[in-house]
């Protein structure tokens, strides 16, 4: 499996690094225990299509946002993730 | 048919043309007290203590590929008990003394070895957490020693205790761990259950579950037609999500790919089950020689049975780490099994929010070990409605409650256990 980053190109997998789910949404401050507990346990744990945080550590160190199969590990789309690391990503 | 050394010289003398089936192939009824989803050494363990134990007979075992497909095919055979949590302690030396007399219980070589489990420890902070755990494992009954350098040097000279960065100091043995013949437990859970009346149903997908109004499960929907049930038990390891959202369940856990290795084979050289306690290695050698090892897991979701490059690498100078002279042995197979990682590490083992479902999952890295025991408290669960009391904190509502079984202490995130 390789990602294509892209500030950086096409790297291995191991300049990488899995942060997990990207649907869930952390909950407002006043969110109830059912949502945090939702938001931190529950996953949906897709077999098929899902979008996922990766981290390129071994690289520019951006936060990116893939889209993956996880029955065939194949990589339809890699974008910069907004939020996390947005800034950079606006420079 | 029962095996014995003068069935094994009958067969012997007939050119072994006349071996039986071991398991009949059954073809699914209309309806079963307790169908169990998933044929794999969990699944079946449960079917024949359920039969066996507690005298329920009118069981299916629902298999969508073949017996050993799936990850009881795809493992590292190892068996032990030394775990230091409560909930984990009691649960792990329950399946252990039920390796113990597997052989005996089932009519069938397991190849039940305990030819030892040492977790070497490299540094004094490893080495007090591996002496508490040890006093755990004493204080409950299991055994445990800890090994000073001197002692491991005796039992394992080949290492290399000269690794600058990690050198071994010793490290944690339990005698009675070891391994078992992996494909052997499925063939005789599935042997035993069998003769007992269990129907064993092989090619039969679940594809989903059939529900009254109220919402209690009263049967399974499968790629060979309805099949009803007074309970369904699910035992399906990786797809656990998969299955439980047929039904509309959630759950916390997420499906990834642990890889497992094998090099050709060589003359006997590792005498037990090592771990490198400064890396994530662990290494045991077969029967027929090759040495049999694995590390993490690839660290993201996956349900492709395959693994990719940096966990092989990484795997490998652990090995060598610990181990140079390996360097020259050749990498015979690799593999990968699809795992569900629970939120905390642990298994569980209970009722869902559906009435009629049962639930076995969340195994993590750890479930060849645990199938005599995961049946056992399973059938208890199933056959009584009240968890086995060495199973009561595999609980579903644990991470709500904040009951969490936490071996590692890594917190809520799958790919660190």
């Amino acid at each position: 499996m390789r990602i294509v980053c892209p500030f950086c190109g096409e790297r291995e997998l191991g300049e990488f690094t899995y942060l997990g789910d990207a649907k869930p949404v952390r909950p407002e401050a006043g969110a109830s225990e059912d949502e945090v507990f939702d938001y931190v346990y529950l996953r949906d744990n897709v077999a098929g299509q899902t979008s996922e945080y990766w981290y390129h550590g071994g690289g520019c160190r951006a936060w990116l946002k893939v889209t993956r199969n996880t029955l065939t590990h194949e990589i339809s789309s890699v974008e910069p993730a907004a939020g996390a690391g947005a800034t950079k990503v606006g420079a | 048919m029962k095996y014995s050394i003068f069935s094994l010289a009958r067969a012997a003398l007939s050119g072994h043309k006349n071996w039986q089936r071991t398991w009949r192939d059954a073809t699914p009824k209309d309806r079963y007290d307790v169908v169990i989803i998933g044929g794999g050494g969990h699944g079946l363990a449960t079917a024949w203590f359920l039969a066996s134990e507690y005298g329920i007979k009118n069981v299916a075992v629902l298999e969508k590929g073949w017996i050993g497909s799936g990850n009881a095919g795809r493992n590292t055979t190892i068996i032990r008990s030394n775990y230091g949590l409560p909930g984990n302690t009691g649960f792990y030396e329950l399946s252990m003394k039920l390796w113990e007399r597997m052989e005996q219980d089932l009519n069938y070589n397991a190849m039940v070895s305990q030819r030892g489990v040492i977790n070497l420890y490299h540094s004094d902070a490893q080495r007090d957490a591996y002496a508490r755990r040890g006093n755990t494992m004493r204080i409950n009954g299991i055994d445990a020693e800890l090994l000073d350098l001197a002692a491991v040097r005796k039992m394992i000279p080949f290492l290399n205790f000269d690794n600058a960065r990690f050198p071994v100091q010793g490290g944690l043995l339990q005698r009675r761990g070891g391994t078992a013949r992996h494909d052997a437990v499925v063939w005789g859970y599935a042997h035993a259950a069998s003769a007992l009346g269990v129907d064993i149903i092989q090619n039969c997908e679940v594809t989903g579950f059939v529900r009254e109004a109220n919402g209690k499960v009263t049967g399974v929907e499968t790629s060979r037609g309805k099949i009803g049930a007074g309970k369904v038990g699910m035992a399906v390891a990786g797809s656990s999500s998969r299955v439980a959202a047929m039904a509309g369940l959630r759950l916390p856990i997420e499906s990834h790919v642990l890889q497992a290795f094998v090099s050709e084979a060589i003359k006997p050289l590792i005498p037990g089950v090592m771990t490198f306690g400064a890396g994530h290695f662990y290494v045991s050698q077969s029967d027929k020689g090759g040495l049999v090892f694995g590390g993490d897991i690839d660290g993201y979701n996956s349900y492709a049975q395959r693994g990719n490059m940096p966990v092989m690498e990484d795997v490998c100078e652990g090995g060598m780490a610990l181990m140079p002279m390996i360097g020259r042995v050749r990498l015979l197979r690799q593999w990968g099994g699809i795992m569900d990682m629970s939120m905390d590490g642990s298994p569980i083992i209970d009722k869902t929010p559906v009435d009629g479902l049962y639930l076995n999952a969340g195994w993590c890295y750890g479930g060849f070990k645990a199938t005599p025991g995961s049946g056992f408290v399973f059938a208890h669960l199933l056959a009584r409605d009240v968890p086995h009391e060495e199973a009561a904190r595999f609980r579903l509502d644990r991470f709500r409650t904040g009951a969490m079984i936490d071996e590692k202490g890594q917190g809520a995130q799958p790919n660190l256990h």
